[in-house]
């Protein structure tokens, strides 16, 4: 009924494409990143794309031909300045992002002022996609899906045990930057929609409820996407028939699942 | 034939050295165990074996085919590793990536290869379980089915006992030097323990920031630092 009815808006149909699509990759992603204790490299990440995404507005710039590459750059920094261990991981990530946000919140209040495009920004809007944006949103999510794909055993290994990947001749810091690349396009695409607060949880929640009951990588794995993408659709119906904003309602879907999967978690294996 | 050659061999950190004069030779079928205190220096020769860290001087040469990616490695368990949803089977598997090449997932031989080892580790009866459901002896015998999955000629083993209880260190050791017997594959282990050491191992290199001592383990019993560490205290 209500997505009969919702997919009568041309927008909320494309919403709810490219959303899906990055529902799955964040998910997958998020299972490699949560396990290596990475959960708060997509939260670094998006507030870098909050601040790309400000100054492409400033500029008259297409802001995602600004913001993917510009994030990029950044996911390759941070891998390379938690390894080097001058600044720590987690310190790096904590600077960069409010580094970016600061940087982001200057530019627009300099350039159109802190309006609603602002806080569409933080906290998204199923508004900002346009149809080229969705279209390269779909294609770049497609992209990160296959990559997931193709290379699952060897992203399994080296999320596994870096150390005996690497002496058995696998190239885990190439993996690690591909997880990092990945992330890095998959938070740009996801932001607009999510907003760049919101983002983060995209990646950590639906990895964390699937932790809760399974038991194998491939099973936590699957149950991951599952999760995120059944949130993402049902989020978005809630934000639709009670006027919520979207991103924040999925945020709360995906709050409630983790509870949900919590509880089985507990009295399955207690 | 020496399966492993090193050549006055150091190692630094920043400039410094931390391991020097190492100078030994392994055949096909020895069984070496590195011993040592903290800091001595056996976790960097390790890393040195496997390719993961160039030494400063000295040379490392493999014989006999072996290729630096084709060790069998059993590292230490990290934090990480405690709390990770996998299967026995999917930690087995993935010893046979260096056996991928340039193929993206594994084949029905990967997968053959992978449950022979983990019958002969006796987990077959557990490969759908969950690795961090496991004991201690459980989960280094699937670290170890994982190595032999990576190997044929050299196991490299860095503390498989460690944690465990005295009847799983027990089985760890004989499972070890069965599969060093039976299929001739050569061992290098890195131990705390040196009275086990001095019994199953063949060959002895004990070092203390440079050699000790390398050497048979009949003649180690006889050296000097044998005697001080033997007669030590057990860490």
């Amino acid at each position: 009924m209500i997505f009969a009815e919702m997919f009568s808006y041309a927008f909320l149909t494309r919403a709810l494409a490219v959303g899906v699509l990055v529902s799955l990759c964040s998910a997958l992603l998020g299972v490699s990143l949560v396990l290596k204790r990475y959960s708060m490299i997509g939260d670094g990440l998006s507030h870098v794309g909050f601040g790309a995404l400000a100054v492409a507005v400033a500029f008259n710039l297409a802001p995602l031909a600004v913001a993917v590459p510009v994030v990029v750059l950044s996911a390759f920094l941070l891998l390379r300045i938690s390894r080097s261990s001058a600044v720590k991981g987690d310190a790096a990530i904590a600077m960069i992002s409010s580094g970016a946000l600061a940087v982001g919140v200057i530019v627009i209040s300099l350039t159109t002022g802190m309006n609603t495009d602002v806080s569409n920004y933080m906290f998204g809007s199923i508004l900002a996609l346009s149809t080229a944006d969705a279209r390269l949103s779909a294609a770049l999510s497609v992209c990160v899906l296959a990559l997931f794909v193709l290379f699952y055993p060897r992203i399994f290994a080296v999320t596994f045990d870096e150390t005996f990947a690497k002496a058995t001749g696998t190239r885990a810091d190439l993996y690690n930057t591909l997880i990092a690349v990945l992330t890095a396009v998959t938070v740009v695409i996801g932001m607009r929609m999510m907003g760049a607060l919101l983002i983060s949880a995209l990646i950590i929640f639906p990895p964390l409820s699937a932790m809760r009951t399974c038991r194998t990588f491939r099973s936590v794995t699957i149950c991951s996407a599952a999760v995120s993408v059944v949130c993402f659709v049902a989020g978005m119906a809630a934000s639709y028939a009670w006027e919520l904003p979207t991103g924040p309602a999925v945020v709360v879907v995906n709050m409630l699942a983790f509870g949900v999967f919590s509880l089985i978690g507990m009295t399955k294996h207690k | 034939m020496a399966i492993l050659k090193c050549e006055n061999v150091s190692f630094a950190y920043d400039g410094e050295n931390v391991l020097e004069g190492v100078d030994f030779e392994l055949n096909a079928g020895d069984y070496l165990c590195v011993v040592g205190e903290n800091g001595s220096g056996k976790s960097t020769l390790i890393k040195g074996l496997l390719g993961l860290k160039a030494p400063r001087g000295g040379k490392i040469t493999m014989g006999g085919g072996l290729k630096p990616t084709e060790i069998g490695y059993l590292p230490q368990q990290t934090e990480l590793q405690k709390d990770f949803p996998a299967s026995v089977r999917e930690v087995v598997m993935s010893g046979r990536l260096n056996s991928l090449g340039t193929r993206l997932f594994f084949s029905a031989e990967d997968k053959k290869a992978a449950a022979a080892n983990m019958e002969r580790m006796g987990i077959d009866d557990i490969a759908d379980k969950c690795y961090q459901e496991l004991s201690g002896g459980q989960q280094q015998r699937v670290l170890l089915a994982r190595a032999m999955c990576a190997t044929k000629k050299l196991l490299l083993l860095d503390e498989p006992v460690t944690g465990l209880d005295p009847v799983a260190q027990n089985e760890m050791y004989n499972l070890i030097k069965l599969i060093n017997l039976c299929d001739g594959i050569t061992v290098i282990m890195v131990s705390h323990d040196i009275h086990e050491a001095v019994r199953y191992a063949t060959h002895i290199l004990h070092l203390g920031n440079r050699q000790l001592f390398f050497g048979t383990a009949a003649d180690y019993r006889q050296s000097d630092p044998a005697r001080r560490f033997l007669g030590g205290d057990r860490t």
